[in-house]
């Protein structure tokens, strides 16, 4: 692993500006964990923009309530500075190094890889399967999918980039904990890690403080949390119905397709609506947010990630409805190709978010069992 | 005109034409929360602020907690505030100059006011990061004081209350303290709004750099403002002139010594540098002036602005060394540096020999003790005119650093009599039937001279719901 590259120097001096006006301020800290760690602090190094950057969830609480924000001479906007700097740490800490670029052009970047993988696995099967089995219906009888792609091809294709993406996200988490300054040794501790675990999966600082953000606008609500549980979740249930359905295939020996009521199904349909619904509402209040809230440029990254989950959770609804319907190879063949630009452009996209997030509230959760500075009353 | 927001931004809402019930002259805690008050009795209400939407809020934006009574451990508020030691706290600081019967109407009011605030969507939290010493007695806004606003602006919008803002009034109607219409310009033109009952919620002049003159002399030159730029004491003014009776000092206002480099105006908290204690503040003779150690800097803070508004050209320098660092909350804007005192001298463009001098004599005086920041303790000098009584240690490790103060203003006091109905008092010595006042406009019934933090938040929050309530009921009689 090389060092990683520097943040933009502009954006590090923009942002110990804004920090040390926050710092000096601290009426936002009820809201979530980027004040408090900013009260930590007398100074902020790269390393601590990135990590501040890393616990903001965009969700512009503190920006609505902001006695400096524009056109105040001060300027502020913590969340639109922290946004840049955040998409600078996914570049920064992105591996391998030549593909870091990729974070700036994600939209293109995630569109290009869908058309390739949609060309290649067409062409796969053109070359593989007799044109007569990709035109008729299979009946669950004949083994369906499997009829059209080889269980093996499947596995061995997804499992490869599944390791693939394992390895680049951890290098990104291995680098930017590195930039943290905090012990190794203090991993072993397993408090700190279920504090953070158990923040991330409330989104505890999606919730402005306890009665929403103002996010889409000043008015707070919980709705982007709501949706993003959607989400998450979904996507988690999806991963479940897949994980499931391996334990049936290699330990009980049950081959897919499986039936409606089964565990696998179940679960990848409820995935699947939690998937359809999350990123549509993600999109929505997008679509209606402060324009102040966004970044500079994300390069597209939130679009394509949405919209890919969206096209992936769609896609298998349809193949679900379509499984012994004469379309379902073509359908088949689009499900997975949408799902490996989804898997393939998790390291260079969006997707990367939930790994920093982590890191970072695990880092949150660790420094605040040192005691704070001492300072003496304002 | 219709709806009351464009997108983000809260856009003007009403009608010059109508005959107002209830006309609120400003747009901040106190007059939303007498806009709050009166229309859930059936008023139509119309906020009047001068500000453009994005500093709509006077200084309450600035604003962070309220100073609340409570008999036992409340919600965010630990331990117990009693009305008696309220009023003693008050009693202090003013020097007497205060009317007990408001101020106890106050006391008792904040006992209650936050549940009320609360149903229209103020939220509290704890004390903040650095402010312990006041998580007993002062209830803080989540969000801060902008936050709080921002509430009330949408309560009054759920509940109709129209707003009309950038707004200013320019001009007051009375028939012997009877109000019948104030003239505004908006947008370039000038309207006549009638209204039944008008409440003056305006604040005070602090932003009228003509009138701090006359009141300060050319020293309110070097004065920079902390709070907001609209407060220009016109309607303050308006009333003086059509008969009402003054009350206050227009010498007397919340003034603490900021950093020198912030903006003329609405710098607000962020602006404040709080190592005073720590080391010596010196002229731009570089000669000490006053005791650094006196007490604990919360309880100091607020006589500095004055002092350093006394010292020649109204700037000081507040000089610590490397033992300092870290020890006190950060400023927002970086110290001057140096690795001797001379560079420091340098920096500030003061006499390096004289800073030196000034530095050598305080050291040489300084007897030897245990320092400790969070007591009164034993560091103090022995034979120096002016002394510092506590936490005095020598000057001696580089690197050395300063922080240039100057007087930051943030609300004066002068201002309009009130009875207890929130009516204002005219020269005859009798209220109004019409004209109330709530707010930093009569905040000098009150608190007629130093600062108790929080209070202006109490004030305005008990005037601006008694002001609003007896609107009302002086429409409906």
């Amino acid at each position: 692993m090389s060092a990683p590259r520097g943040l933009p120097v502009v954006l590090v001096a923009e942002g110990q500006r804004m920090a040390s006006i926050c710092n000096a301020c601290r009426y936002c800290e009820g809201y979530c964990a980027v004040f408090p760690a900013i009260e930590r602090r007398l100074s902020f190094a790269e390393g601590d923009l990135g990590y501040l950057a890393n616990l903001c969830h965009n969700c512009g609480s503190c920006y609505s309530a902001c006695q400096y924000a524009p056109p105040h001479e001060f300027a502020l906007n913590l969340p639109r500075l922290l946004a840049d700097v955040r998409i600078a740490t996914y570049e920064k800490y992105a591996w391998p190094d030549a593909l870091a670029r990729l974070l700036r052009q994600s939209g293109v970047v995630t569109s290009v890889v869908l058309v390739a993988c949609v060309l290649v696995l067409v062409a796969a099967m053109m070359i593989f399967v007799d044109p007569p089995v990709l035109l008729r219906a299979h009946a669950d009888a004949d083994g369906a999918f499997y009829a059209v792609i080889p269980h093996r091809a499947m596995a061995w294709s997804f499992g490869a980039v599944f390791a693939f993406v394992i390895v680049a996200l951890g290098v990104g988490a291995v680098r930017f904990w590195r930039d943290t300054d905090e012990r190794v040794r203090d991993l072993a501790n397993p408090v700190p890690w279920g504090q953070s675990i158990a923040d991330a999966l409330k989104l505890k600082y999606l919730g402005g403080g306890g009665e929403g953000c103002t996010y889409p606008d000043d008015r707070p609500s919980h709705a982007r949390r709501w949706f993003h549980h959607f989400t998450f979740y979904g996507f988690m249930l999806c991963f479940a119905a897949t994980s499931v359905a391996t334990v049936y295939h290699y330990a009980l020996g049950w081959s897919a397709p499986y039936p409606f009521w089964s565990a696998p199904v179940l679960l990848g349909t409820a995935g699947g609506l939690g998937l359809v619904i999350g990123p549509l509402g993600l999109l929505w209040l997008r679509g209606r947010r402060d324009p102040a809230l966004a970044p500079s440029d994300d390069g597209g990254m939130d679009i394509a990630f949405l919209l890919l989950l969206l096209m992936a959770a769609a896609s298998g609804l349809a193949l679900l409805a379509m499984r012994e319907m004469a379309g379902m190879p073509i359908v088949l063949v689009l499900h997975l190709a949408i799902v490996m630009a989804l898997f393939l452009t998790v390291p260079y996209g969006k997707g990367v978010h939930g790994v920093y997030r982590l890191v970072a509230l695990l880092r949150y959760h660790l420094e605040r069992r040192r005691p704070l500075p001492e300072l003496g009353s304002e | 005109m219709n709806g009351s927001r464009n997108g983000w931004v809260a856009v003007s809402t009403w009608d010059p034409s109508r005959i107002y019930d209830v006309l609120v002259l400003g747009g901040g805690n106190a007059a939303l929360c007498a806009a709050l008050s009166a229309r859930p009795a059936g008023c139509s209400v119309l906020i009047v602020e001068s500000s453009p939407a994005h500093f709509r809020g006077g200084n309450s934006r600035h604003t962070r907690n309220l100073r609340c009574m409570h008999d036992a451990p409340a919600d965010v508020l630990t331990d117990t505030y009693s009305e008696g030691e309220y009023w003693e706290d008050l009693l202090k600081v003013t020097g007497g100059r205060t009317n007990e019967r408001l101020a106890r109407m106050t006391i008792r009011h904040t006992a209650t006011c936050r549940a009320w605030m609360a149903t229209h969507g103020v939220r509290f939290q704890p004390s903040l990061g650095g402010t312990l010493h006041v998580s007993r007695t002062n209830a803080f806004f989540l969000g801060g004081g902008k936050a709080l606003i921002n509430a009330y602006y949408r309560a009054a919008e759920a509940m109709d209350v129209h707003v009309a803002y950038d707004t200013e009034v320019v001009q007051l109607n009375l028939d012997n303290g009877v109000f019948r219409s104030a003239l505004v310009v908006s947008g370039g033109e000038t309207h006549e709004i009638r209204a039944k009952t008008v409440i003056a919620c305006a604040g005070g002049f602090e932003s009228n750099l003509e009138w701090l003159k006359e009141a300060w002399g050319p020293v309110a030159d070097n004065f920079l403002i902390r709070g907001t730029p609209f407060n220009t004491g016109r309607v303050l003014k308006a009333l003086q002139e059509q008969g009402a009776t003054s009350i206050g000092d227009p010498t007397q206002g919340h003034c603490v010594a900021i950093d020198a480099r912030s903006p003329k105006f609405d710098g607000g908290i962020c602006t404040r540098v709080d190592c005073v204690s720590l080391g010596i503040v010196v002229n731009e003779h570089a000669e000490r002036f006053y005791d650094e150690g006196e007490d604990f800097w919360p309880k100091r803070y607020a006589i500095w602005g004055r002092l350093v508004a006394g010292q020649p050209n109204q700037i000081a320098y507040s000089i610590i060394d490397a033992k300092s660092i870290g020890k006190f909350m950060p400023p927002v804007y970086p110290p001057y540096r140096g690795e001797t005192l001379a560079d420091i001298a340098q920096a500030l463009g003061i006499d390096a020999d004289r800073l030196q001098r000034t530095v050598a004599t305080f050291n040489s005086a300084v007897s030897a003790g245990t320092f400790d920041h969070t007591v009164l303790d034993d560091c103090h000098t022995e034979g120096l005119a002016p002394p510092k009584t506590h936490w005095a240690r020598c000057i001696d490790t580089p690197p050395y650093f300063a922080y240039p103060l100057r007087p930051g203003l943030t609300f004066t006091y002068l201002g309009v009599e009130i009875d207890e109905c929130a009516r204002v008092v005219f020269e005859d010595g009798k209220p109004s039937r019409n004209v109330f006042a709530a707010g930093e406009i009569m905040a000098g019934n009150v608190l007629g001279e130093g600062y108790l933090a929080g209070i202006g938040m109490s004030i305005g929050t008990t005037f601006g719901r008694i002001a609003g309530e007896e609107a009302a009921r002086h429409v409906r009689a």
